[in-house]
């Protein structure tokens, strides 16, 4: 085995629970099947990227039947060498956030409330108008008759928070609707 | 970033300006703190003592907005007392080019100025060129229009009484900087700039930028290691996110939004396809046809083909001049010029500059799609304080949107590495990512153009979409494939496979790349390389830490930009101990070199190292901006003074503003806001906010808005410590809790006092109690180049609040 700095801290870590307690006598069984339930034993290791600043610091998240137990600064990356600032550190809370958006909302005009609705039934309603907007405002010719193509009833903003991949499906889906207004972060 | 984050270490002298690192990028900082380790000297020149300054050997406090004028005293230093690289002065920048008799500069104003249209006749500031049209270059630096001697004319101003008097830096200071970091001008020695936003938010952000790349290159400190001009990326993936153009002027890989003017491929070509005399310049940009085909073929697919100009007409073609940039569609929104729109992950009702207008003009929209973590001030708008929802009409779809740990691709830091991230667990609730929104949303469309016709469905119809997405498979979309069986070598790819580096891209349609700078990202021979973690190093690539084998960086892995200016011209390192790249006779070790050819001395082989240059040298010199070939000191659109000593031009002659009834302006040392507002971030939360508001643990580490002051301005005002404050700019009114600090001091400019506040803006209404959008006070001016507006510095007023209603 490659011994990186996480697997020397491991092992390191390993031994000095065992030397320790083992030397002085004292059964750890206990408490080492409780240690087991704890936290990162037994979690997959999973390679993620902070979602914060372009420093984009290598994080490892720990899943355990599908769930993610825990989150730390993957001490291997160079940059980051383990490190996580606050943000970076609140990674789970912010995961397990009970204030996320769980379901697609929608808000009719002039309503005062929110209301629940499918992903079906959202991305058609939002497909009609865009269609409408679309077939109503598509420029193909300019005023001096040149063929322009392009539709500026509809904008898009966002998001420097995308993949790569990502954005590649952003800006093709744009163009390919004539979109010009299309900005994001890097302009703020 | 030209270089990376742990190249900073390499650094001799660390300029920290309009940046606070320590606070936004506090483990990038470790590697200033590494630099410092090594005995470098670090400084931090910003209106504020802060994280990043305690860390400094010195912090230098400068007025917001006066950065020219500060790094013009800096050239005029270099130049009056000779710290110029002279070597790499002649061999590497346009210097020695000779400039046309048009050009000029009188009284704050370049030659060319139209004052009607508020712009500059660019062609005045052309270079004179022989028959062949090659520049005229005098290397004697003798020709009174040479690039230098203008240059040493233009910075002449730029005295320290000149300088100190504009930017309220003490002339001891002022020198303090200057003498440190004018020390790397030897050829082994290296000074970094490190900037972030406190440098692009400004009417003139563009040129604060220009301005230290006249030091850089003056100083010989682009190209090699532990220099450069290192933009810190604040975004995630802003860096990505650039590259693949999620803005109106650029299609992917930097290739310019068509024109309604070039009607036809070749016209497109003809106008974006620059063209060198030079035989020895390697003129990149002459390859961009050969990307731009590569893009449409990866668009249209087996739809493109050479007879159909590759798909190019039924792109979307803008009018010239127009400004489609989101400040933009916020005054059209205002006007009833849009009907709807998408906005994903980001926030412009809390981070958009007078934010009061941009919130007013949203009402305006028929319907609006946002995708995101949390409610937000934009998604929540219909219902913000102080309005009526049944008086607004927006239909409004919120899409709850994934989180990083619940989706996989790669992202781009701002050293352009390139990581793959996994997706650890699935998305919380009905949660999608972006894309799972994006191609689904098409393909409805796609379909209902297919069964009910409509405007242009073919731009639709022929794209080269699929059914499902799949990150890897986009990974592989962007690093592009061969549509035909194509012989590289010895070498044959099949149609369908991956192309293996950029430099085998055509412009026949026998490639696809949606993204020319990725193309060698993902190949046939090396798999998917931003899953790369391989901390293996040659011995002179670890002396500079380059780890060229973990993840992939583009271009071509290339990990330090212009690197064949960190060598002289017959390939042999200016600094061998920290050598980027050295020539060993035939070829290159290091680095990926700035493209494979001989060193410059080489008559026949050799090329001259600015290589995406169509000249081939670095421009100190650089007559294709909106605002002159060299940076000029202007104040802010909002001024706290009425005359500066460097021209009669008090403000840039061509920012950009706009002017609805809810633009409005403080006057040049206006009695009524009469001090400068500057605003940042910080650790615990994440720009406007929108995400770490609620998160309970970051909230309760910075729980309100507050507002930095001096004790001096404190007292004068009679506000304490803790005190509630209003906050008040003609745009708009906060309230912010008093956080009076002696990390602030009033500044003495043109010999009157004036002082300077600063506030986060990470706060808003749809976390309740904690204070609404700084922003309400900001300006809607902008940068004449990039249309960024100016968040640094706007005028305000202050008094101390008999209640708040905002904070509680």
């Amino acid at each position: 085995m490659k011994c990186t700095r996480r697997n020397f801290l491991k092992l390191a870590g390993a031994g000095v629970l065992t030397l320790t307690l083992g030397q002085l006598g004292i059964n750890i069984d206990e408490a080492m099947a409780y240690a087991g339930k704890l936290k990162i034993e037994g979690a997959k290791e999973v390679v993620t990227i902070c979602p914060f600043c372009s420093v984009c610091c290598q994080v490892i998240a720990y899943v355990r039947d599908g769930k993610l137990v825990s989150t730390e600064g993957d001490p291997d990356h160079p940059v980051n060498e383990g490190a996580l600032c606050a943000k970076g550190a609140a990674l789970f809370t912010m995961y397990t956030s009970d204030h996320r958006l769980t379901k697609p909302l929608y808000r009719a005009p002039h309503s005062d409330k929110w209301e629940e609705k499918d992903w079906d039934w959202t991305l058609n309603q939002i497909a009609r108008r865009v269609k409408d907007a679309r077939d109503k405002d598509m420029i193909l010719k300019n005023e001096a008759g040149q063929t322009v193509n392009r539709l500026e009833s509809i904008f898009m903003m966002g998001t420097s928070h995308a993949s790569n991949e990502e954005c590649a499906v952003i800006h093709q889906a744009m163009r390919s609707l004539g979109v010009v207004h299309m900005d994001h972060q890097a302009r703020v | 970033m030209t270089n990376h984050w742990i190249d900073i270490k390499n650094a001799d002298a660390v300029l920290i300006m309009g940046s606070n690192a320590a606070e936004h990028h506090p483990v990038g900082f470790k590697w200033v703190m590494r630099a410092k380790d090594n005995g470098a000297v670090i400084m931090h020149v910003d209106p504020k003592f802060s994280r990043t300054s305690a860390r400094c050997d010195f912090h230098v406090p400068l007025r917001s907005g006066t950065d020219i004028a500060f790094l013009g005293g800096m050239i005029n230093y270099i130049l009056e007392n000779k710290c110029y690289f002279k070597e790499y002065v002649l061999n590497y920048t346009n210097a020695s080019f000779v400039v046309g008799k048009k050009y000029g500069f009188d009284n704050g104003l370049f030659s060319g100025y139209d004052a009607a249209a508020r712009s500059y006749n660019q062609s005045a500031w052309a270079f004179e060129t022989d028959e062949r049209g090659a520049p005229v270059r005098d290397f004697t630096l003798s020709h009174e229009r040479c690039v230098f001697n203008l240059m040493k004319k233009h910075y002449s101003r730029y005295t320290l009484e000149n300088v100190s008097a504009t930017t309220g830096v003490s002339r001891e200071n002022l020198l303090k900087v200057y003498k440190a970091f004018c020390a790397t001008g030897k050829p082994d020695k290296a000074g970094t700039i490190l900037y972030a936003l406190g440098w692009t938010q400004h009417t003139v952000g563009v040129q604060n930028i220009r301005a230290s790349a006249l030091i850089q290159l003056l100083l010989g400190n682009i190209g090699v290691a532990g220099g450069g001009i290192n933009a810190l990326r604040g975004e995630p993936n802003v860096q990505g996110s650039t590259d693949h153009a999620l803005l109106y002027h650029t299609l992917p890989g930097y290739i310019a939004l068509p024109l309604a003017q070039w009607q036809t491929l070749a016209e497109f070509n003809k106008a974006n396809t620059p063209v060198t005399a030079l035989k020895n310049s390697a003129n990149w940009w002459g390859n961009r046809p050969k990307y731009f085909a590569s893009l449409l073929k990866g668009w249209f697919g087996d739809a493109a083909t050479p007879e159909n100009d590759f798909c190019y007409g039924l792109l979307p073609k803008g009018e010239k001049g127009e400004d489609y940039s989101y400040m933009y569609v916020m005054d059209k929104m205002l006007h009833d010029k849009m009907k709807g729109g998408f906005v994903f992950g980001v926030n412009p009702m809390n981070s958009f500059p007078n934010t009061n207008k941009m919130r007013a003009a949203l009402d305006h929209l028929d319907w609006l799609v946002c995708a995101e973590l949390h409610h937000s001030e934009t998604s929540d708008n219909w219902r913000r304080p102080g309005v009526d929802p049944k008086t607004k009409k927006t239909e409004v779809f919120l899409l709850p949107s994934a989180h990083r740990v619940e989706k996989e691709g790669t992202i781009s830091n701002s050293g352009r590495w390139l990581q793959w991230f996994d997706k650890a667990v699935e998305p919380g609730g009905q949660a999608r990512n972006f894309a799972d929104i994006f191609v689904p949303l098409i393909n409805k469309l796609r379909e209902m153009y297919a069964a009910e016709g409509g405007a242009l469905p073919e731009a639709l119809l022929k794209q080269n979409w699929p059914a499902r997405y799949d990150a890897e498979e986009w990974a592989r979309r962007i690093n592009g494939f061969f549509w035909a069986d194509t012989k590289v070598g010895d070498k044959t790819y099949k149609r369908g496979q991956l192309v293996p580096a950029f430099g085998n891209l055509k412009d026949d349609g026998s490639t696809s790349s949606l993204n020319w700078l990725y193309c060698g990202s993902f190949t046939e021979e090396e798999g998917n390389k931003s899953k790369k973690r391989d901390l293996s190093q040659t011995p002179m690539q670890a002396a500079i830490g380059l780890y060229p084998n973990w993840s992939w960086c583009w271009p071509v892995n290339r990990r330090i930009l212009y690197n064949r200016a960190s060598v002289d011209i017959n390939g042999k390192p200016y600094n061998p101990a920290k050598a980027v790249i050295q020539w060993d006779g035939s070829k290159w070790v290091g680095d990926v070199p700035d493209g494979p050819w001989a060193p410059q001395a080489d008559q026949e082989k050799g090329k001259l190292a600015f290589i995406m240059t169509t000249n081939g040298y670095a421009q100190l010199y650089g007559p294709g901006l909106k605002d002159g070939p060299f940076p000029e000191h202007y104040e802010p659109a909002e001024p706290p003074v009425e005359r500066h000593p460097f021209s009669g031009q008090l403000r840039s002659p061509v920012y950009k503003f706009h002017s609805s009834e809810l633009d409005k302006f403080a006057r040049a040392a206006d009695p009524d806001y009469p001090i400068v507002l500057t605003t940042y971030s910080m650790t615990e939360h994440w720009c406007g906010g929108g995400e770490t508001r609620n998160v309970p643990n970051l909230l309760e580490a910075e729980p309100q808005l507050y507002i930095e002051m001096s004790r001096e301005l404190a007292r004068e005002k009679g506000i304490k410590n803790g005190d509630g404050v209003i906050v008040e700019s003609p745009r708009g009114r906060v309230e912010a809790i008093a956080m009076v600090t002696i990390r602030l001091r009033p500044f003495t400019v043109m010999g009157k006092t004036v002082h300077l506040v600063g506030m986060p803006f990470a706060y808003g209404w749809t976390t309740p109690n904690c204070g609404d959008s700084t922003n309400r006070l900001t300006v809607t001016a902008y940068d004449p180049n990039t249309t960024i507006p100016e968040a640094k510095a706007c005028c305000v007023n202050i008094r101390k609040a008999d209640k708040l209603t905002e904070i509680l």
